[in-house]
């Protein structure tokens, strides 16, 4: 859906804001179409792309993994290698470039594993604006790393002790900081979830992942059988899917199951929700039989969220997409598989999208390749995975 | 006619303005509940917004945010809520409005939610996220069933207030600042030419009511004085209840309900 007519994709997503923002959401919607096709608007987001952030990142052909598991070829897009670390930067770049044309002075955001907050911190600090983040309290334990790396770009992060004290939460505040300071405030929305048309937006300026895959594996005479990508909110695994869309690849989003699908301590919603309203948008959600948001588990911050973009939701009910999910402990598998055969230390986030691969790669025939967007990289999860193994002994 | 509109009917040749009384069900029981309604009928308050607990209130401040969380911890489901409307329904017909999320009401179903809390007593109904653009179903549900009360904010275009006042019964719901509930930044210049402003765009047709860090009679006294046709205090209530105990919790809501009333007499 190239523009989703009056924010919905099918049935999913619109908006439904406070009153206080609908100026603020209708300025930037009116902005974004100003922008998104401009040539100087483009021309300069390029610019960054390619000399600040790095792009476009290489497609690397994954040999040892694959010959280790004996099947399809896997593939890794490595946005791990972009500056900051993941994805995340593609769309602060693009929303930060957005709000200086729109003449915001001041950006927040929010943000579960810290990379979204990271990468706001960095494409404020390039652009010259500050930045102010919001992140849940149990986040900034588990990923106190990027919580030292904001501050020191000079940018402040609130901790939230409401609710689960997790990305859900970290949104909720922010909004609420929007709404107060609405004449002042631009929010650089970190994926592709919450009122129209930031789900839209965040898609296309991630939409680069997928538009290089393209022309990537064009380059090497292949076409992708499979895209493998984790979803949390989702934005990595919309812009990887919807510039290929079109084509016949299989596309797969992978969520987190925690420690089961059964247990009710997992993120999948796709996999596992209902229907609802949160944030802004119609969308899948995990949520209890009176309509109130359930807590989420995942050893991953970034999928730790029981909200989806809207897109996503489209695709699942039109079946284009199929959702499956993995658990923490078949991630924590996935991510010393790939760092052992490869030297790559994937995000506990993408090590979601490895732990698929690891499985359509075994099913699959060694013509056939597999695309997998490895989303971040994880040196701000070592600590993390060494407690896990701690806990639970593993070879 | 809807026992909202018959209020400010009868307010009005009464010459009087309204109060707007707001309570979350369930905070911190359910028996402080029927308590504090007490005491609000007492003290004279108009109409009682009852709010009903959602996991994630993004348009409330700290006070409802953290009274939200103690209902749905103490168990606060909407049977029981459905159960403390039937029983505040035999003491008074004082006409009720639910506050809670669109979610509440998306998930049971527009229709079935709002017939199910109709019948059990409720009048009108405040979404705060809930905006006019996505509000088809919703309104379908409730035509001529209850009365949907939009919010309108100091920032809200002319054009855009001529379209909620049209989808608005019962009143319009004017949010004072930019901001929260419950949080207090002082009487705006910006809040008192919006409530000309709006009274102006709508004609007078829709009672203009103005909510948000409203805590004391002198607050009342300067929105009634801009013209205000009501205004809602939510989160003064909330901390009183929360620090008075419960053999003196009725008397004290009618004390500050008669010291906030008094203001609205003309």
């Amino acid at each position: 859906m190239k523009y989703p007519k009056n924010g919905r994709f099918g049935e999913f997503g619109g908006k439904y804001i406070p009153e206080t923002l609908v100026p603020a959401i209708e300025e930037l919607e009116e902005n974004y179409l100003k922008f998104k096709d401009d040539k100087t608007f483009k021309k300069e987001l390029d610019y960054y792309l390619k000399v600040y952030a790095g792009r476009p990142t290489p497609l690397y052909y994954a040999k040892n993994l694959s010959e280790k598991l004996g099947g399809a070829k896997i593939y890794l897009k490595r946005e791990d290698l972009l500056h900051g670390g993941a994805h995340k930067i593609n769309n602060t770049l693009g929303q930060a470039l957005l709000a200086k044309k729109m003449k915001k002075k001041r950006i927040i955001a929010e943000t579960g594993a810290g990379q979204h907050g990271v990468a706001t911190a960095m494409a404020c600090a390039a652009l010259g604006m500050k930045a102010e983040v919001y992140m849940g309290y149990k986040d900034t334990i588990r990923q106190k790393l990027n919580v030292f790396r904001m501050d020191m770009l000079g940018c402040k992060v609130y901790p939230v002790y409401s609710g689960s004290k997790t990305l859900k939460d970290a949104i909720n505040e922010a909004i609420r900081d929007w709404i107060t300071n609405v004449e002042t405030t631009y929010y650089l929305l970190g994926s592709a979830v919450g009122p129209h048309p930031y789900p839209v937006m965040v898609r296309d300026f991630q939409s680069v992942i997928g538009n290089e895959i393209k022309s990537q594996m064009k380059k090497i005479n292949r076409t992708p059988d499979s895209l493998i990508a984790c979803v949390g909110g989702g934005s990595n695994a919309i812009g990887t899917f919807y510039p290929l869309i079109d084509s016949n690849a299989e596309m797969i989003g992978v969520e987190a199951a925690g420690k089961g699908l059964k247990t009710k301590l997992h993120s999948a919603t796709l996999s596992a929700g209902s229907k609802g309203v949160l944030h802004g948008m119609m969308t899948y959600l995990l949520q209890d039989k009176e309509g109130q948001i359930t807590e989420t588990h995942s050893i991953s911050a970034g999928l730790d969220y029981p909200g989806v973009g809207p897109e996503h939701s489209y695709y699942k009910d039109t079946k284009r997409i199929k959702y499956h999910s993995a658990t923490d402990s078949e991630v924590i598998d996935a991510f010393l598989m790939l760092t052992r055969t490869e030297g790559i230390i994937p995000a506990l986030e993408s090590a979601h999208a490895i732990a698929e691969a690891i499985k359509v790669a075994r099913k699959g025939k060694k013509s056939e390749s597999i695309v997998v967007t490895l989303s971040g990289r994880g040196d701000k999860d070592v600590e993390e995975v060494q407690n896990y193994l701690k806990r639970n002994v593993k070879d | 006619m809807s026992k909202i509109k018959e209020k400010f009917a009868e307010l009005e040749a009464k010459n009087q303005k309204a109060l707007i009384s707001y309570i979350m069900v369930g905070f911190p029981n359910e028996k402080a509940t029927i308590t504090a309604v007490r005491g609000l009928v007492k003290g004279g308050a108009d109409i009682i917004e009852l709010g009903f607990p959602f996991s994630d209130p993004i348009a409330d401040g700290p006070v409802i945010q953290n009274a939200s969380t103690i209902s749905l911890k103490k168990g606060t489901k909407i049977s029981k809520f459905f159960s403390i409307v039937k029983k505040i329904r035999k003491e008074t017909d004082i006409p009720l409005v639910l506050m809670t999320y669109t979610n509440i009401l998306y998930h049971k179903g527009y229709s079935k939610f709002i017939s199910e809390a109709k019948k059990a007593g409720i009048d009108g109904f405040i979404l705060p996220d809930m905006s006019i653009e996505e509000s088809k179903e919703y309104l379908k549900a409730a035509k001529s069933n209850a009365d949907t009360i939009f919010l309108i904010s100091p920032n809200t275009s002319n054009t855009r207030i001529q379209k909620i006042a049209k989808v608005s019964t019962g009143f319009l719901y004017l949010v004072a600042v930019y901001g929260t509930t419950g949080v207090k930044t002082g009487i705006k210049n910006y809040t008192l030419k919006a409530i000309k402003n709006v009274k102006k765009q709508t004609k007078g047709k829709t009672p203009v009511c103005i909510g948000f860090g409203i805590s004391t009679p002198k607050d009342v006294k300067k929105y009634i004085k801009a013209g205000a046709d009501a205004v809602i205090v939510g989160s003064a209530y909330l901390k009183l209840i929360e620090k008075t105990p419960q053999n003196k919790l009725e008397s004290k809501i009618t004390t500050f309900t008669k010291s906030l009333k008094k203001q609205t007499l003309l």
